[in-house]
């Protein structure tokens, strides 16, 4: 499951990222690297907290014990396993 | 020891939003000094404070980052100073890396990152008076053995625990840096290095007893698609409100004092050349340069007061899917907002924007948003040529007006939709920003850093500004006009040949001779022209009723409506360039806006122009 497909309430831990399909090679890995930067860790938890007005876009989650804000399209690249 | 060993190079580091210039502020109050550093836009805050045992330390506030793997030019400069790398700046001694007590997470690997660097580094964790209430337990020294790096505890605000961070200061001063063993990390390091910090974390702090409800209670309002999109509104329209009209009396006053120290000086002064200069070239051209001051401090008086209460970064999550449409940032908002009052301002609040491509696009289409400078031009023009009709209930003349704002803020938006989309294709910024907790602004804090604004606009003012209008002087007034001339001396001068000399350019989009020697000192600000235009028809004063029935009498309606179309895109404000040479820190980008705008005015001035007489309006 991967952190764009939820809606409010949502929750998951990170299991990974799948960067592909978000540009080049370079821009891919950039983007790995700023998601690991802002605390996208396999094994944070991670819930949604607000949406945008149009098309639910971006998303406000929580992350561990921070709020972060991000588009669908930098979540999709967010892999989520079933919080225990 | 000598002077030089007595000096202490401090550099202080942080994430984003974890008070890094509350401390600053605390540590060196009045002592700051603000500038660039050379060749980039990049704010360099330094200041000084002596420690406890009698040393001064140079204290620099480095911008906000997550990592020393820089992204944006505000993060490589922080690097660079951290790594000694940077030209012309000598490398810390000692670096201080600040942390939002209450938010440790992602600051240890920051941390973890900065012992590579070699040189001492100390902890700070700030805001500790917020931990404590929040029931956060922290074991100072656990926390500290773990990193391997001295912890102090500050509250800045409260200018609490400065001496304890000197101390350690005082401390590493003499010692020599070791060797730098930073390289970018890859994924996997950062990957590893959170491992490292979480465990840390687990150990050696215990999570609040009493968390922070009240954030997320007010999100729950402030973050609502629809309620909080209308509160962002209504904060944007009291913004709105009050640059534009609450600065008002102060732009008055600064107006009047200006013309009273222009008839002082000039009551002192014998009439002829010197009189002219000063009078009308520097009195003149500071008072329109100052005047804007009070619109540029009420408006940043707002954005620091939101940003530091932590609303900045919602209200970029509420615009960014509607400011997406066009190309632009959530953030970019706040410099095309602040545009209507004037572009200047606008244009310095695009700093907010971290990315570059995102903040040269902002600042590329700030200026076509209609400023107030262009109203005095719209309302002369409106009143001699579109006659005061109700057209559906509605006044046609207030309809045209409406019209023109309208023009203003699409062509804006247009217009960075494609330089986003043909210049910088590929580069589509990832929105990925914290929401910081909410914090209750620092009056102190907020108040020292409006003035800093106003600081930095009066020395622009006071240089590349100052310089301009001095040029436009010179053009207006040189050569003199003949002893037994019949016309405007205007006419015999530089402008006046030069509008004359251009006509042959203008003719095509219906402006006369009088039109293009106006536009000359039209550049000095908008609504100079509405003077301008009244010097070279030698209307005596201010009768804006005479002149607008000189234009009805004089223009075509083609022409008049050509010469709207030509002021909602031309780049006629010297200043706004000024500003955009300064921000941008280079001319080419300055050249580039001068003649995408000009070329945009001349082509609507043209269709406009060649429709008009199309339907009989020559």
């Amino acid at each position: 499951m991967r952190l764009s497909v939820l809606e409010i309430g949502g929750k998951g831990i990170v299991c990974g990222l799948d960067v592909s399909g978000h540009g080049g090679d370079v821009e891919e890995a950039e983007l790995e690297r700023r998601l690991l930067e802002m605390g996208f860790v396999e094994g944070a938890a991670v819930q949604v907290l607000h949406e945008g007005l149009f098309g639910r876009d971006p998303i406000a989650v929580k992350l561990d014990d921070m709020r972060v804000a991000l588009r669908r399209r930098e979540a999709d690249a967010i892999l989520l396993e079933t919080a225990p | 020891m000598s002077d030089v060993m007595n000096t202490a190079r401090v550099a202080l580091v942080g994430n984003p939003n974890s008070g890094k210039t509350a401390l600053f502020n605390a540590l060196t109050g009045s002592r700051q000094k603000v500038a660039n550093y050379p060749g980039v836009t990049v704010e360099r805050k330094e200041g000084s404070v002596t420690t406890p045992a009698g040393c001064r330390a140079l204290i620099l506030d480095l911008p906000g980052t997550y990592s020393l793997r820089a992204r944006s030019p505000d993060e490589m400069v922080t690097r660079d100073v951290v790594l000694g790398q940077l030209e012309g700046e000598a490398p810390p001694d000692v670096l201080v890396c600040v942390a939002d007590a209450t938010n440790l997470r992602l600051v240890l690997r920051l941390v973890m990152e900065l012992k590579q660097v070699g040189r001492p580094l100390v902890l700070v964790l700030n805001m500790f008076d917020i931990a404590e209430r929040q029931g956060i337990r922290i074991d100072l020294e656990g926390l500290g053995q773990a990193l391997d790096v001295p912890v102090v505890t500050t509250v800045a605000v409260r200018k609490r625990g400065l001496d304890a961070l000197l101390h350690e200061v005082d401390r590493f001063a003499g010692q020599t840096a070791g060797s730098i063993t930073w390289h970018q990390p890859s994924a996997g390091e950062i990957r590893a290095a959170h491992l490292a910090a979480e465990r840390i974390l687990k150990t050696h702090v215990k999570p609040p007893l009493r968390p922070d409800t009240f954030t997320g209670k007010l999100d729950g309002l402030l973050l609502h698609p629809v309620a909080g999109t209308l509160i962002l509104f209504a904060i944007l329209f009291l913004m709105f409100q009050a640059v534009f009209t609450w600065a008002g009396p102060a732009m008055d006053l600064i107006d009047a004092s200006f013309s009273q120290i222009g008839e002082w000086v000039g009551a002192a002064l014998p009439e002829g050349l010197l009189y002219s200069f000063i009078v009308d070239g520097i009195i003149a051209g500071v008072g329109s340069v100052v005047i804007f001051l009070p619109q540029i401090l009420i408006l940043f008086f707002f954005i620091i007061l939101l940003e530091d209460f932590g609303y900045m970064a919602r209200a970029a999550f509420l615009m960014d899917k509607m400011m997406g449409v066009a190309g632009l940032h959530g953030r970019a908002f706040i410099p095309l907002l602040s545009s209507f009052a004037c572009a200047i301002p606008g244009i310095m609040s695009a700093r907010v924007i971290d990315n570059k491509r995102d903040r040269l696009t902002t600042i590329l289409v700030a200026p076509l948003t209609t400023c107030s400078a262009r109203i005095p031009v719209y309302t002369l023009i409106i009143a001699a040529f579109i006659p005061p009709r109700e057209v559906y209930g509605m006044s046609l003349q207030g309809l045209v007006m409406l019209g023109l704002y309208g023009a203003g803020i699409s062509s804006a938006l247009i217009v960075a939709f494609i330089i986003r989309r043909i210049l910088w294709r590929s580069a589509s910024e990832p929105f990925l920003i914290e929401l910081p907790a909410y914090k209750t602004p620092d009056a102190w804090n907020v108040l020292r850093g409006v003035w800093q604004r106003g600081q930095i606009f009066l020395q622009r003012a006071g240089t590349t500004i100052f310089a301009m209008m001095v040029l436009i002087w010179v053009l207006a007034t040189f050569p003199y006009a003949p002893v037994a001339a019949t016309e405007p001396a205007i006419n015999y001068s530089f402008a006046g040949m030069i509008g004359h000399a251009m006509l042959p350019i203008f003719a095509p989009i219906g402006f006369n001779w009088e039109m293009s020697v106006a536009l000359i000192p039209g550049m000095a600000a908008r609504e100079v022209a509405v003077g301008a235009l009244g010097t070279v028809y030698s209307i005596a004063g201010e009768n804006e009723a005479g002149l607008a029935a000189t234009l009805a009498a004089k223009w075509s309606l083609a022409s008049a409506l050509a010469f709207l179309a030509w002021y909602v895109f031309a780049p006629q404000c010297m200043a706004t360039l000024g500003v955009v040479k300064r921000e941008t820190g280079s001319w080419f980008w300055m050249w580039v806006m001068f003649f995408y705008m000009t070329g945009l005015a001349y082509i609507a001035a043209l269709i406009t122009y060649r429709t008009a007489l199309a339907f009989g309006a020559g």
